[in-house]
C-alpha cells in the first residue's frame, strides 16, 4: 500500500461482462466495432481518474453467441490520442503469437500513448484459437504457462535491449547511434529463441507495465516474477491478503522488492441505485441468457454498498487495489464514475486529480533500470 | 469487373507519403531534423500529407536492425514502432487518409495479421492497407520463433497462399452478418466468420472474429521486383509500390505491369502503379539545384560514403580516403553479405564498380565520395513548384506511373514545402482532388468495392 488510496482500473469487453449483456437497453450491441464506442468509454474511464482502462482480447471468439471483437492492442492505440492521462492495458496473447512482434507493437502503444502502456499477456488455451494457426496441438496448461512465463521474459528483454541514451546523433563521428548501447538479448528458451535487440527504441515507461491473471499456482508464479501487477480472483478479503503475501514471497525469492507489485482483485459490477433495481436488471440479463451465467464475484447492487466493500478489503490489507468488471457496459461504468467514484472520494480513498501521466506514475511504480547498463 | 467501370477522362493523379525510412536518404543530422520515433513526428507527417489531400500514409517495415560488418549500423536513422500500433493512433489524429502498414508474410500467420488490418479497417473507418512483403532471409529468422524456415523461391509462394487466406478471413462475414438484434437475441448470423484455408503453407479453419470492413476488404499493396514480385502484384495487388519514379524506367515497369495484369484478367484501373519519388522544391530552377545538391551532401556522409563502397566492394575499406579516388582493385565477388537488411537491387558487384569508375572517370575525377553522392543520392523531381507539377502530369499523362509515394529526406517536415507549393497547383489544373470526395481509401484510389464473393475470383491464377 502506498498512495492512501486503492487503485482503480476498469476491465472493458465488448458490451460488458455478462453474457447477455449485448441485449441489455443500456448497452450498444450496433456499436462494438465502431471506434467511438471504445474512445467514449476510455473517456468516461479518464473522467473518473481511474489509474486504467484492460482490454480484454484473444485469437478466437469471445463467445459462441458473441464471435466478434477488435485487436486489443490496435483498439488501445485508437483511444490513446483521444485521452490524455488513462493507463491503456491491452490483451495480447502468448500461445501462436512472436515475442518479437508483441514486444514492438505495446513498445509502440507506450510510444503513442506517451508512457502510458500496459500489456496483459494471456495464452490462448483452446483449440478453436489451435486451429486459426495450424501450426501446433493444444499443449496442457502447465506448458501454455510456462511459455507465458517465457514470452513474457523476453519481451522484457527486448524492451531493455535500448539503452535510453542509445540514440547519439554524433555529428562529429556522423553516428546516429551508439551501438554499445544496443543489446542482443540472444535468448535461447524451450519454446523459442530470439536474437534482437528490438527495432523499436527503448518505451517512455523503459517497460510498459505487465499484468498478469492470477489463476492458480503456476500463474501466481510467473506473475510474481514478472509481472507489475497482478489481477487475481479472491472470494474475500482472506483469501486475497493469502494471495498477496504468496505473491511477495515468491518475488523477495527472486530478488524481487515486493513494494513493487500491486495486487488487484477482480470484481464484476451490476450496480444501480437501490439493490433491488440492481437484482432486477441483473435478473433480466439472466433470463436472456441462453448459457449459465458464471457467478464468481460478481456484486449486485449499490455504489455505497461497493465502495464499503472496497475499503474494508483495502484498509484490511488484503490487496492494492481492484479491476472493476462492468456487467453491462457502458451503464455499469457510468456507475463506477458518476457513482462509485465520487463516495470513494469522500472517503479518501480515491484521487482527486491525476498526478502522474504515465500508468507507471498512476501505480507508483518507479521506471526500472535496464538490465543491460552499466552505469 | 468490366475494365473501363472508371474511365479516365483526364490525367488523375494519386498521392501517397512515405515516413522518412530507415536508410541513408533521411538526413538526421540537419537542425530540423526531429525525432524519429515520437508519435508527434507521425502526426505531424500524416497530418501534412491530409492537409495535401493525400491517397494514403505509409510507413515501411524491416524486423532486424541493419548491420555492416557483423555489427548494428550506426550511421543511419534506426529504430522505428510497430506499423500497425502507430497507424491505429493516427486513425484518431486523421480524418480521411488512407494508413498503408508493411508487414511481412513470412514471418507473420494470416489469422493474427488479416485481424489487425480489418482492425485497423473499423477504426479508421476504411482507410486501412497492407503493403505485403517478403522477407525470406534467416538472419531476420533469428528474431522469430518459426526461424528462418522458407527458401527463398517459397517465399512469393507463402506470400500468394497468405494472401489468399486473409482474402478468405476478410470474407467471412457478410456485409449484414453483426446483426445486434436485442429481441431475437441474435448478434451475428449463424456463419459469421467461418472459414477454412488448406494449402500447401497454411491448414487453417474456425472463426474470424472481425466483421467486414467499411471498404470491403483492406487495400493490398505490394513492393517487389524480380519476376515472381511483379507477377504476384500483378495477380494480387490494388496498389504496386515501385522503384522506377524516373520517366523512361516507369513507362516500361508501368506496361509490364499492367500487361501482366491483364493476362491475369484484369483491367487496367484495377490497379494503381506508385513509384517511390523525392522532390526538392525551391523558388528558382538554380535554388532547386543547390538545394538537392546539399541533401545529396547531407545524405551521404564521409563515413556513409567508405560504407557504401563497403558494400559493393565487400570488405573493410575503412583506411581509405572518402575525398580520395576509389578502390584500384576489384570488389570480392560474393561481398554481399558484409551488409545485412537492406532492399538490395541485386546487381553484379564488379558490374557497379564499373560504372562508378566511368561515372568518376567521365566526370574528371570525382573522389569516392562524390561518386557515392552522384549514383545513391539522386532525386527524381528538382526545380520550381510549376516545374515539378508539370513533371508529375507529364509522367502520369504519359503512362510511367498513377501517381507517385513521396519520400522526404526530414522527419517530420519534410513534406510540408510539397504539400504548401506543388499541391495546390496539381489541383488548379484540375489533375488532383481539391478535396477528399469520399471517406474509404478504396475511393480516394478509385477502386470498386470488391464483392463478398470476389475473394474467390482469383483462385485458379497459379503464382
Ligand atoms: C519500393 C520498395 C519498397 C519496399 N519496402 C520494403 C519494406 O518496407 N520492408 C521490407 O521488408 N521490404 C521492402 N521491400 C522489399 C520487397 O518487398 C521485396 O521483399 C524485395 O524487393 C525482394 O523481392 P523482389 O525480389 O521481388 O524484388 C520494398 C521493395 C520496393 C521495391
Amino acid at each position: 500500500m502506498t498512495t492512501g488510496h486503492p487503485h482503480l482500473g476498469v476491465a472493458l469487453d465488448g458490451a460488458g461482462r455478462h453474457p447477455a449483456a449485448w441485449r441489455s437497453p443500456h448497452a450498444r450491441p450496433a456499436d462494438l466495432f465502431d471506434p467511438h464506442y471504445w474512445v467514449a468509454l476510455a473517456r468516461t474511464a479518464e473522467r473518473g481518474l481511474l489509474d486504467f482502462i484492460r482490454l480484454d482480447d484473444s485469437l478466437g471468439p469471445p463467445s459462441a453467441r458473441l464471435p466478434g471483437r477488435l485487436d486489443a492492442v490496435s483498439v488501445a492505440a485508437r483511444v490513446a490520442p483521444t485521452t490524455a492521462s488513462i493507463g491503456l492495458i491491452p490483451a495480447a496473447t502468448t500461445t501462436h503469437t512472436e515475442p518479437f512482434h508483441v514486444s514492438t507493437a505495446i513498445a509502440t502503444l507506450d510510444h503513442v500513448g506517451r508512457g502510458r502502456a500496459g500489456w496483459w499477456p494471456k495464452p490462448s488455451r483452446t483449440l478453436a484459437e489451435a486451429r486459426h494457426f495450424g501450426r501446433k496441438p493444444v499443449a496442457p496448461d502447465g506448458e501454455l504457462t510456462d511459455e507465458q512465463g517465457e514470452f513474457v521474459d523476453v519481451v522484457g528483454r527486448l524492451w531493455d535491449s535500448w539503452e535510453d541514451d542509445a540514440i547519439i546523433r554524433d555529428m562529429a563521428t556522423s553516428r546516429f547511434l551508439d551501438r554499445e548501447k544496443l543489446h542482443y538479448v540472444d535468448f535461447e528458451g524451450t519454446y523459442f529463441d530470439v536474437r534482437g535487440p528490438s527495432i523499436t527504441p527503448r518505451p517512455p515507461q523503459g517497460r510498459p507495465v505487465i499484468g498478469i491473471t492470477v489463476d492458480g499456482p503456476d500463474t501466481l508464479e510467473i506473475a510474481a516474477r514478472f509481472a507489475d501487477v497482478l489481477f487475481v480472483d479472491a472470494s474475500g478479503p482472506d483469501e486475497a491478503r493469502r494471495l498477496r503475501d504468496r505473491a511477495h514471497a515468491i518475488a523477495e525469492g527472486n530478488d524481487r522488492d515486493p513494494a513493487e507489485l500491486r495486487v488487484l482483485a477482480e470484481i464484476t459490477v451490476h450496480l444501480a441505485e437501490s439493490e433491488p433495481q440492481a437484482r432486477r436488471q441483473r435478473a433480466l440479463l439472466d433470463a436472456r441468457s441462453d448459457v449459465p451465467v458464471p457467478d464468481g464475484l460478481a456484486f449486485v447492487g449499490t455504489a455505497a454498498v461497493l465502495a464499503d466493500r472496497i475499503a474494508a478489503w483495502y484498509t484490511g490489507n488484503a490487496v492494492d487495489g481492484f479491476t472493476l468488471v462492468p456487467g453491462v457496459l457502458p451503464w455499469d461504468l457510468d456507475r463506477i464514475v458518476e457513482d462509485l467514484v465520487p463516495i470513494l472520494r469522500d472517503h479518501g480513498l480515491a484521487r482527486t486529480a491525476y498526478t502522474a501521466d504515465t500508468l507507471r506514475g498512476h501505480l507508483d511504480l518507479p521506471r526500472p533500470a535496464n538490465r543491460y547498463a552499466h552505469t | 469487373m468490366p475494365h473501363s467501370q472508371h474511365p479516365r477522362h483526364r490525367t488523375r493523379i494519386h498521392l501517397a507519403a512515405h515516413f522518412p525510412g530507415v536508410n541513408s536518404t533521411t538526413v538526421w543530422s540537419d537542425p530540423h531534423s526531429g525525432s524519429q520515433i515520437d508519435f508527434a513526428s507521425f502526426e505531424h507527417l500524416a497530418r501534412t500529407a491530409e492537409r495535401g489531400r493525400f491517397d494514403f500514409f505509409f510507413l515501411a517495415e524491416g524486423q532486424r536492425l541493419r548491420e555492416h560488418q557483423g555489427r548494428i549500423l550506426e550511421l543511419d536513422v534506426a529504430g522505428r514502432p510497430d506499423a500497425l500500433t502507430v497507424l491505429a493512433g493516427l486513425a484518431a489524429t486523421t480524418d480521411r487518409i488512407g494508413l498503408a502498414a508493411t508487414a511481412t508474410a513470412t514471418y507473420n500467420e494470416p489469422y493474427e495479421l488479416a485481424r489487425r488490418i480489418a482492425s485497423l479497417d473499423h477504426l479508421s473507418a476504411g482507410r486501412a492497407a497492407w503493403n505485403v512483403v517478403t522477407s525470406p532471409d534467416a538472419w531476420t529468422g533469428e528474431n522469430f520463433r518459426r526461424g528462418g524456415f522458407l527458401p527463398r523461391e517459397e517465399r512469393y509462394e507463402r506470400a500468394a497462399e497468405f494472401v489468399e487466406a486473409t482474402r478468405t478471413l476478410w470474407d467471412s462475414w457478410a456485409p449484414d452478418a453483426h446483426v445486434a438484434d436485442r429481441d431475437t437475441g441474435v448478434f451475428a448470423a449463424a456463419d459469421a466468420g467461418r472459414f477454412a484455408h488448406h494449402g500447401r503453407h497454411f491448414g487453417i479453419d474456425g472463426r474470424f472474429t472481425v466483421p467486414r470492413g467499411p471498404q470491403g476488404r483492406p487495400v493490398l499493396i505490394q513492393a517487389g521486383d524480380s519476376e515472381d514480385g511483379r507477377e504476384f502484384g500483378a495477380a494480387y495487388a490494388d496498389v504496386i509500390f515501385s522503384r522506377h519514379g524516373h520517366y523512361d524506367a516507369g513507362r516500361a515497369f508501368y506496361a509490364d505491369l499492367k500487361g501482366r495484369a491483364a493476362r491475369h484478367g484484369r483491367g487496367p484501373d484495377e490497379i494503381r502503379i506508385l513509384p517511390a519519388v523525392t522532390a526538392v522544391v525551391g523558388a528558382t530552377a538554380e535554388e532547386a539545384q543547390e538545394k538537392a545538391a546539399w541533401i545529396r551532401r547531407q545524405q551521404v556522409s564521409p563515413r556513409n560514403a567508405i560504407q557504401s563502397a563497403e558494400q559493393v566492394w565487400g570488405r573493410d575499406l575503412s583506411d581509405l580516403d572518402p575525398d580520395g579516388p576509389l578502390p584500384d582493385f576489384d570488389p570480392v565477388a560474393d561481398g554481399a553479405s558484409i551488409s545485412r537488411g537492406r532492399v538490395r537491387s541485386g546487381t553484379d558487384p564488379l558490374e557497379t564498380a564499373r560504372a562508378w569508375r566511368e561515372l568518376a572517370a567521365a566526370k574528371g575525377g570525382l573522389s569516392l565520395r562524390e561518386v557515392v553522392i552522384e549514383m545513391a543520392a539522386h532525386q527524381t523531381f528538382i526545380g520550381t513548384a510549376e516545374h515539378i507539377a508539370d513533371r508529375m502530369e507529364v509522367h502520369v499523362r504519359d503512362g510511367a506511373s498513377d501517381g507517385f509515394i513521396l519520400v522526404p529526406h526530414l522527419t517530420p517536415t519534410g513534406l510540408d514545402d510539397f504539400v504548401d507549393q506543388v499541391v495546390p497547383i496539381l489541383q488548379e489544373r484540375g489533375v488532383f482532388r481539391a478535396e477528399y470526395e469520399g471517406t474509404t481509401l478504396r475511393e480516394h484510389l478509385n477502386l470498386p468495392i470488391p464483392g463478398p464473393a470476389a475473394g474467390h475470383r482469383h483462385d485458379d491464377v497459379a503464382v
